[in-house]
């Protein structure tokens, strides 16, 4: 089968380890996957004024190079991209006005009219692969390993583009129980990373890191998963600004731990890019083979 | 802390640009105080989420764009799925943030941030603060 | 518009500089209509061949809500066109230390950070008169690509019009020009040939050679320049000399 996929810039920088881990997954599925040939930053937060739709031209010119791309579906990775362009979408499907003013301002565009469908890469697991299906590939199930979901924001709000319930999603809770894994919820699964405060409000931007860190720990969980270079960010590399007792909390890319489940090549999880105790906790696990120290 | 509203007045004109704005009507919000109750930033935050909107109901425009609440809030939606009053709050954030940043009044200046910030940051964390927070 | 008849065989066209109406020999380029119009250049003008970007022009058509750009030296006058120069536009180059800088895309975030706040207007292409893909090559110093965004702006002249245009006030041609220092420096595969050369010219090969052309005339010399098998308009890499004494 393939696939039509939308990467965003974060996963061609920092987050290599989220694009190349989930990409070695998809090959071990059996996808095959192309990625958008010309594509531009979604802008990361949809617009929320009606009156300016100048903050709606780059998600709706991404969603005319997957239209160009003859793609009838675009896959996402990040969380953000996916609820930008989710949200765009439905813009230019609902809205005939502000379709037609966006088209019209784009002439060097050919017109959109939200025909391309935009889906989560959980999504596809979910509906289009299956748990089932997931479960039959494992090369090595995560047997006893505690893990918990850290949904945060843009995969389950708004709830017309939310992937799962916004207020009791089960999603990554299934995913990670078909790895093998032992799912555990916690009590901030579905609460914000504090986004973008980290670069304006950075206290109030740790209050949230420890607050989530400290509710995961309440609950005994070995590692959080999420699906959003900003939530990783906030939540694993800040830590290190958190005096916390007891060390790191490990967090990984879900499809970084897929990528072991299915038995990828190491390489492809790039765990050199996560933040502290994220590879460590695999190693003691013997989930993956340790690294020469030097 | 508490929020001081002078006597005698009511004047709509904030609530009307927010809505010429935003879409969302800030007059129809009830009080009720669940926005507060679950906003993830509200401790940061003065005044609160409600308090902010009862500020708006009162004509303050003035305090309400002073306040740190549209600037402290994370556009994290928890408050939109909750509100019973189906008010669309962080839209309501988004349209006062947006009457400041179209005075062409950034509050973050990208040039200031430290040079190892920049580097560390993902470039997601850059766009979304930009796009929030600058002109 | 009646056109008037000169001594120089050319129809006078109308155009508008700055506002101000000239009568200017049609097919002269832009340039050399504000030079016939009186004016002399003392900034807007450079090589006058197209490659230096001293010379970008704005322009409107009647009856056209667009603007459109071109080089004064390269674009030819049109009948009613209203332009201006727009020499330059400030944008500031930042100083960097190019020995110690890392070629990855951090440096792009620490040195301007304004590139994150486009917002793919794509008002930058549409203005560029060299037809450089100015939104793409901001687009890929986002995700950090030097490689690519050093390519995709290659035909930048530095005029500097994108950065007049630009939503998100970023002076794109600076940042797209510490790209591809970076990447032609620290990042293009050396080429091994070249260092062979090198190394053949320093060992002596063609001191000899050399020699003999230093002891011709004037008048060897150029027959010898003249006579030389030259490379045909249209062909590609592949064309060979039929004799290579001199390599
Ligand atoms: S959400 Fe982020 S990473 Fe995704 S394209 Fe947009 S800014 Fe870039
Ligand atoms: S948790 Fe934070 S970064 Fe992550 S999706 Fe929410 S707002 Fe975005
Ligand atoms: S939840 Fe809605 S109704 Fe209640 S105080 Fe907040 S805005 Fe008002
Ligand atoms: S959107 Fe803003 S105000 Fe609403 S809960 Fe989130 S941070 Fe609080
Ligand atoms: S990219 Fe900008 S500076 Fe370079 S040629 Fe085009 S408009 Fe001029
Ligand atoms: S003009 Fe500026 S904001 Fe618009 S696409 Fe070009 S670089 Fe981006
Ligand atoms: S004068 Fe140099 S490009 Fe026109």
């Amino acid at each position: 089968m393939k696939i039509s996929y939308y990467p965003g810039c974060t996963l061609k920088s920092k987050a290599r380890n989220f694009e190349d881990s989930a990409l070695a997954s998809l090959a071990a599925l059996g996808f095959e996957v192309t990625e958008l040939e010309r594509w531009n930053c979604c802008g990361a937060l949809f617009s929320l004024t009606t009156d300016d739709l100048l903050h709606q031209l780059a998600p709706v010119r991404v969603l005319i190079r997957a239209q160009q791309a003859g793609a009838g579906k675009v896959t996402t990775l990040c969380s953000q991209c996916y609820n930008t362009l989710a949200r765009a979408n439905r813009l230019m499907r609902e809205d005939e006005e502000k379709r037609n003013t966006l088209n019209q301002f784009m002439t060097e565009e050919p017109d959109y009219h939200g025909q391309v469908e935009v889906v989560h890469f959980l999504q596809l697991l979910r509906d289009e692969i299956g748990w089932e299906r997931i479960r039959a590939a494992l090369k090595r199930p995560l047997t006893g390993l505690k893990v918990a979901p850290f949904y945060g924001c843009m995969l389950l709000r708004p709830k017309e583009v939310g992937i799962d319930s916004p207020v009791k999603p089960s999603i990554l809770m299934d995913f990670i129980a078909a790895l093998g894994a032992t799912p555990t919820d916690f009590a901030a699964a579905e609460e914000c990373c504090g986004a973008y405060q980290v670069l304006a409000a950075p206290e109030a931007g740790l209050k949230r890191t420890r607050r989530v860190v400290e509710a995961a720990r309440a609950s005994g969980v070995d590692a959080l998963v999420l699906s959003c270079p900003l939530c990783e960010y906030n939540i694993g590399k800040q830590q290190q600004e958190l005096a916390a007792p007891g060390g790191a909390l490990p967090v990984f890319y879900f499809s970084q731990l897929l990528a072991v489940a299915l038995g990828a090549a190491e390489e492809s999880c790039r765990f050199d890019l996560n933040a502290a105790g994220a590879r460590e906790l695999l190693e003691e696990r013997g989930l993956i083979a340790a690294a020469a120290r030097k | 802390m508490s929020v001081f509203i002078p006597l005698g007045v009511l004047d709509d004109a904030v609530i009307r640009k927010i809505a010429e704005i935003s879409g969302e009507n800030a007059g129809r919000c009830m009080q009720c105080g669940t926005c507060s109750a679950v906003c993830p930033m509200v401790e940061s935050m003065q005044p609160s989420v409600r308090q902010l909107m009862l500020l708006l109901q009162h004509g303050q425009s003035g305090a309400a764009l002073e306040a740190s609440t549209a600037w402290t809030c994370a556009a994290c939606h928890t408050c939109l799925v909750r509100c019973p009053r189906g008010i669309d709050i962080p839209r309501v954030m988004e349209a006062i943030r947006q009457m400041v940043l179209r005075e062409n009044l950034d509050r973050i200046n990208p040039r200031g941030i430290p040079a190892e910030t920049l580097a560390a940051v993902p470039p997601i964390a850059l766009v979304a603060a930009f796009r929030k927070l600058t002109a | 518009m009646t056109t008037v008849k000169t001594g120089i065989a050319a129809e006078l066209i109308p155009i508008y500089i700055m506002g101000k109406r000239y009568l200017v020999p049609e097919a002269l380029t832009i340039m050399k209509a504000i030079e016939y119009a009186g004016y002399q250049f003392i900034r807007g003008c450079g090589c006058r061949g197209g490659v230096c970007g001293a010379c970008s022009t704005v322009f409107r058509r009647e009856g056209d809500y667009k603007i459109y750009s071109g080089l004064a030296c390269q674009t030819v006058v049109e009948p009613n066109m209203h332009l201006a120069q727009i020499p330059f536009y400030p944008a500031l180059r930042r100083p960097y230390d190019y020995a110690a800088a890392v070629a990855d895309g951090a440096i792009v975030a620490q040195l301007y950070p304004e590139v994150f706040r486009c917002v793919a207007c794509n008002a930058c292409t549409k203005i560029c008169p060299m037809d450089v893909q100015v939104m793409d090559y901001i687009g890929a110093l986002k995700r950090g690509d030097l490689a690519l965004a050093a390519s995709i702006s290659f035909d930048c002249i530095q005029c500097g019009l994108c950065a007049s245009r630009c939503m998100a006030e970023i002076p794109q041609y600076h940042v797209a020009q510490l790209a591809r220092r970076l990447y032609g420096g620290k990042l293009a595969p050396r080429a091994e040939h070249l260092a062979a050369m090198v190394g053949r010219i320093s060992s002596g090969a063609y001191r000899a050679l050399l020699g003999e052309l230093k002891t011709m005339s004037a008048k060897q010399l150029r027959e010898v320049y003249t006579g030389r098998q030259m490379e045909p308009a249209m062909t590609d890499e592949s064309w060979r000399p039929d004799e290579n004494v001199g390599l």
